[in-house]
């Protein structure tokens, strides 16, 4: 069903719409906001300053941005995603040519209020982009060659601009972002069974170049990789980060020590513990009770979107909130994977809860385009 | 595209199984997460409770020990000092005022270093050691550790610091170190966990930080046990760092403390080169300035008034200030004709004072003209207006071609700060820098180093070194790395016909000995070391028409900023060169006058390899030079070997 068909009767219409939104989910998209902020006051050592207040405006600035989008019916959305996507994509060619340098990377656009990364924007205008192409591509054309390479280009040219920023956590997640549309699209289970052979044979082409002039990673990259099979080869260096982490997390035990009473990751063991190793905080201040309960919260976030997609009758809305929030999924699993030390430190953030403007509010936009799509929903 | 229903029904159970198996498979991740949540944080809990409860067990990082800098005798220039500090952490303090008073009770204490310890107490976390006081007495840190009941928070440490024994002699080439800033971290790309070290020394400035990957060395580290406290109980395992690698200089400290010594009072350079090696055996740059200053944290009024002081004592002159070489260029310039044939050695121009070029009139230094010059008499007598000519005959091109053959315009590659490139001017270059067309009054002033042309002090010592040696010598600084040695850069013969190089050598040679040379007043007259040479005067100021007509203005008759700059080169001894010498005086006034003389002190003390006796000197000098040595502000080194502690 195309948004034509709508019965516009029965979407609900005027400012009065604003009660149709998913409250439950905006309600566990603010518990886990909340303990994000929870978290930066600990690390900062009780104090609001430096992460945890400018947190705390972040997300009653992405609130209001979610509302926004929220209100504006779901078809405009599905109108505007290529030019959502081109605009982004233009974005992320700029910061290639003209960004600033910061920490050996080029990756943001300072707005004055905000240092923007058009790369966290590409991860939703994809999404977008692949649901609206899919809504548009007739079932029975999904899986043939050439609508399945038109997709791919469309998934690996921003792939690549990030790659070479380099930005690698990024690059994987707007990959498997892609193919998790193209998966949920319907694409022929074969498609996916080749590029998992190819993916197997590109690690072992990243692994084997490594040294010789055609090196496709930076040594600092493949360092990581050989501190996640082995932390103990460098302790003091990369090995470090996996180590620490370990010990802030198993240190916690089924409760924790309680509040502001973490020691190990609030002592300067790790650099970035506001931002990619909050989780550790968390752990091992509240123990396995609270590790696990964020986890819970953030399945409930997908169970939530999976629930509302299934009652969406357009497929663009389920197709767009289904691919929200696989990308959510990956978001929070890439990352506590790698601070559980189950996969290498590739610098992916803790959604809603690491610091971080940029990321806080691409993901409560991207909030705002579900609940488009569940105020407007055909009844 | 419309669809039919059939078709939209399909798709949609087909997104919907899709869906689901895709939700499965976030489940089964999710569940896995779940485990290995409960894997660390349950089942081996106990472990690493052991590494992180109450007696926690850290890894604390040992900075290793910088690698020492060495002259070229073996003589410690760079050295490191123990370094006793007292440390504060503000999480155990309890109540930082009360402390601080409590402890300044019993040590003495800077109130400044007071108020920047309470100042980084405040800003940093509760659980980073601050520095409270650095360079404290042994005793000092025995009654700290007395008293550790009464100070909560505080505690002694022992470190490396650098200490520079041979003060501001070395400053402009070693440069200094200081502690790691955020403005450091975020410049360099570097993931040297020692970095994260508060108070960490890494090179800053010139050899330091040149050659910092060399000397810093690698972090060792050790395992501590320490209590809830954070107190140390005991080690328990202890891995050493490596050191840096020790470095060895081409510089001969006794010949570079008598060079600073001898530029005391002047804004000047000098550079000694071994016409053979390249070796750079000083380089001088007055005034200088106490490196330890930096290491140990300069006050701001010490800093400002370095900062403000108009002979720019932070400069390094000798290579990173570029100056017109003024009639030093000429031997560059004669050789560029030479070589191209459009004069020969023994023709001559008539010097009537004056040339006029494209209505331009140009003057030489002498205004009733040399008379007829040739090659040799226009090099000793200094005269204009031979090369005025010579230069039109050439063209520019060649000149500078001729320039970068002798290294001037050239990147040495030292491992200096911000060494200065210069420039030997070309029409293209001025093409595309200036966005100009090149005229020939600028070639006519290039001829005798002015406009364009711009060399450091050590490209004249380098041009020196290559008129001595006929060969592509390139400077050294660094002898060796570790005990293993540096190349030297020799690229062989420069190809220019030796015939056409002795007649140069020999017009430099009368230029110091001959009555007429304008470097006469400044000769050897030890037979042995006779130097050939060329004095140099640079104008900084434009000589107006109106000037002209009242006199030109005498150079002590201006204020400072606007007297010429001297200049002077040479190499000695002439017969077998050893060392290639380049002297520039800011705003010294004539070369003969203000430059050749330190260029001959200078090469006497290479020479003789210690303070040079007076019979050196021509009779009419010596009476100044003795009284000049005798007020000279020399070190003393004890060369016996015996207790060195003169060497501070």
């Amino acid at each position: 069903m195309s948004y034509l068909e709508y019965n516009l009767k029965t979407v609900p219409s005027g400012p009065t719409k604003i009660f149709y939104i998913n409250w439950a989910l905006l309600l566990l998209i603010s518990a886990v906001a909340g303990v994000g902020v929870l978290m930066l006051y600990s690390v900062a050592g009780g104090s609001f300053s430096p992460w945890a207040g400018q947190q705390m405006e972040r997300f009653a600035m992405g609130v209001v941005l979610m509302f926004v989008v929220a209100m504006i019916p779901i078809w405009f959305w599905r109108n505007i995603a290529a030019v959502a996507f081109g605009f982004s994509f233009i974005l992320l060619l700029y910061v290639e040519f003209f960004g600033s340098v910061g920490m050996g990377a080029q990756r943001w656009i300072d707005l004055g209020f905000m240092r923007l990364q058009p790369s966290e924007l590409t991860k939703i205008t994809l999404v977008m982009l692949l649901a609206a192409y899919y809504d548009w591509l007739p079932q029975d054309k999904v899986s043939r060659p050439l609508w399945v390479l038109i997709p791919l280009v469309l998934i690996l040219a921003p792939v690549f601009l990030v790659l070479t920023q380099p930005d690698l956590g990024t690059s994987i997640l707007l990959t498997a972002g892609g193919g998790i549309m193209m998966f949920l699209a319907g694409v022929h289970w074969l498609y996916f069974a080749v590029v998992i052979l190819m993916g197997v044979a590109l690690i072992y082409a990243v692994l084997a170049s490594r040294g010789t002039d055609w090196q496709l990673l930076n040594d600092y990259q493949y360092r990581r990789i050989d501190t996640f099979i082995d932390p103990a080869t460098d302790p003091l260096g990369a090995g470090y980060h996996i180590t620490q982490s370990k010990i802030a997390l198993g240190s916690g035990g089924w409760t924790g020590r309680g509040f502001m009473q973490g020691t190990q990751s609030r002592l300067n063991f790790l650099p970035e513990k506001h931002t990619d190793f909050i989780f550790t905080t968390l752990a091992e201040e509240f123990g396995f009770v609270g590790a696990f309960s964020l986890l819970v919260l953030y399945a409930l976030i997908i169970l939530f979107c999976v629930i509302s997609a299934m009652r969406m009758k357009d497929r663009f809305s389920s197709l767009l909130t289904l691919g929200i929030a696989a990308t959510f999924f990956l978001f929070f699993a890439v990352n506590m994977s790698m601070v559980m030390g189950m996969a290498p430190v590739v610098g992916v953030p803790l959604p809603l809860v690491s610091y971080g403007g940029s990321a806080m509010l691409v993901l409560m936009a991207a909030f705002g385009l579900v609940q488009s799509a569940h105020v407007h929903r055909a009844r | 595209m419309r669809k039919s229903q059939r078709e939209i029904q399909e798709s949609s159970r087909k997104l919907s199984r899709r869906a689901l198996v895709l939700g499965g498979l976030q489940l089964v991740f999710v569940a896995g997460l779940g485990l290995r949540m409960r894997h660390l944080q349950i089942e081996k809990s106990d472990q690493f409770r052991l590494l992180a409860e109450e007696n926690r067990i850290n890894l604390r990082l040992i900075p290793p020990a910088r690698g020492l800098i060495f002259d070229r005798n073996g003589i410690v220039i760079a050295d490191n000092e123990q370094n006793y500090r007292i440390v504060m952490v503000r999480e155990d303090a309890g109540d930082v005022d009360e402390t601080l008073a409590r402890l300044s009770a019993i040590v003495p204490l800077d109130p400044e270093d007071i108020d920047r310890a309470r100042k980084e107490l405040k800003r940093r976390s509760p659980f980073v050691p601050v520095t409270v006081a650095e360079r404290v007495a042994w005793e000092d840190i025995a009654k700290v550790a007395v008293n550790a009941p009464a100070l909560p928070g505080i505690s002694g440490e022992v470190g490396l610091s650098r200490v520079y024994p041979m003060q501001q002699d070395y400053a402009h080439i070693l440069g200094y170190v200081g502690p790691v800033s955020d403005f450091d971290l975020s410049r360099i790309d570097d993931q040297d966990p020692l970095l994260q070290i508060p108070r960490f020394q890494i090179g800053k400035t010139g050899v330091e930080v040149k050659h910092e990957r060399d000397l810093r060395g690698k972090a060792g580290n050790r395992q501590i046990e320490v209590n809830a406290l954070g107190r140390v109980i005991r080690e328990l395992d202890r891995t050493e760092g490596v050191p840096g690698d020790d470095l060895q200089l081409t510089v001969d400290t006794d010949l570079q403390n008598y060079v600073q010594a001898r530029l005391e009072g002047e804004a000047a350079s000098a550079v000694v080169m071994d016409t053979q090696t390249g070796d750079l055996l000083a380089i001088g740059s007055a005034p200088s300035f106490d490196p330890n200053l930096f290491v140990r944290g300069i006050s701001s009024n010490a800093y400002n008034a370095l900062r403000d002081n108009k002979y720019r004592p932070f400069r390094s002159k000798a290579v990173q200030d570029i100056y017109p070489p003024g009639s030093t260029f000429k031997m560059i310039t004669a050789l560029a004709a030479l070589e191209a044939g459009v004069i020969g050695v023994d023709e001559t121009v008539y010097c009537p004072g004056h040339t006029t070029v494209s209505g331009l009139r140009f003057h030489c230094w002498k205004r009733a003209g040399h008379g007829n010059m040739n090659l040799h008499d226009s090099l000793v007598q200094s005269c204009d207006v031979y090369y005025y000519d010579i230069a039109q005959r050439v063209g520019i091109d060649k000149i500078s071609e001729m320039a970068k053959r002798f290294g001037i315009g050239v990147d040495h590659n030292l491992p200096m700060s911000a060494v200065a490139q210069g420039l030997a001017p070309t029409k293209e270059w001025k093409r595309t820098v200036r966005d100009a067309d090149w005229r020939i009054g600028d070639t006519v002033n290039a001829s005798i180093g002015q406009g364009y042309v711009l060399s450091s002090p050590l490209q004249l010592a380098v041009m020196s070194a290559r008129l001595a040696s006929g060969r592509a010598i390139s400077p050294r600084l660094i002898k060796s790395v570790n005990g293993v040695d540096e190349p030297i850069r020799d690229d062989g013969e420069l190809g220019i016909n030796a015939n056409l190089v002795k007649r140069v050598q020999d017009a430099m040679f009368a230029v110091s000995n001959h009555r007429r040379g304008t470097g006469y007043r400044s000769r050897i007259i030890e037979d042995t070391m006779r130097m050939a040479g060329k004095t140099g005067t640079s104008q900084v100021r434009r000589i107006t028409a109106e000037e002209r007509r009242r006199g030109v203005t005498r150079n002590e008759d201006l204020p400072w900023e606007r007297r010429d700059h001297a200049l002077w080169v040479n190499y000695a001894p002439f017969d077998s060169p050893r060392i290639a010498v380049a002297v520039v005086v800011e705003h010294g006034g004539g070369g003969s006058k203000a430059a050749a003389p330190i260029g001959r002190d200078i090469t006497l003390r290479a020479l003789y390899g210690k303070v040079p006796p007076l019979e050196a000197y021509p009779t009419a000098a010596r009476g100044q030079v003795e009284e000049m040595h005798e007020n000279m502000n020399l070190r003393e080194r004890d060369t016996s070997g015996g207790t060195g502690s003169d060497r501070a």
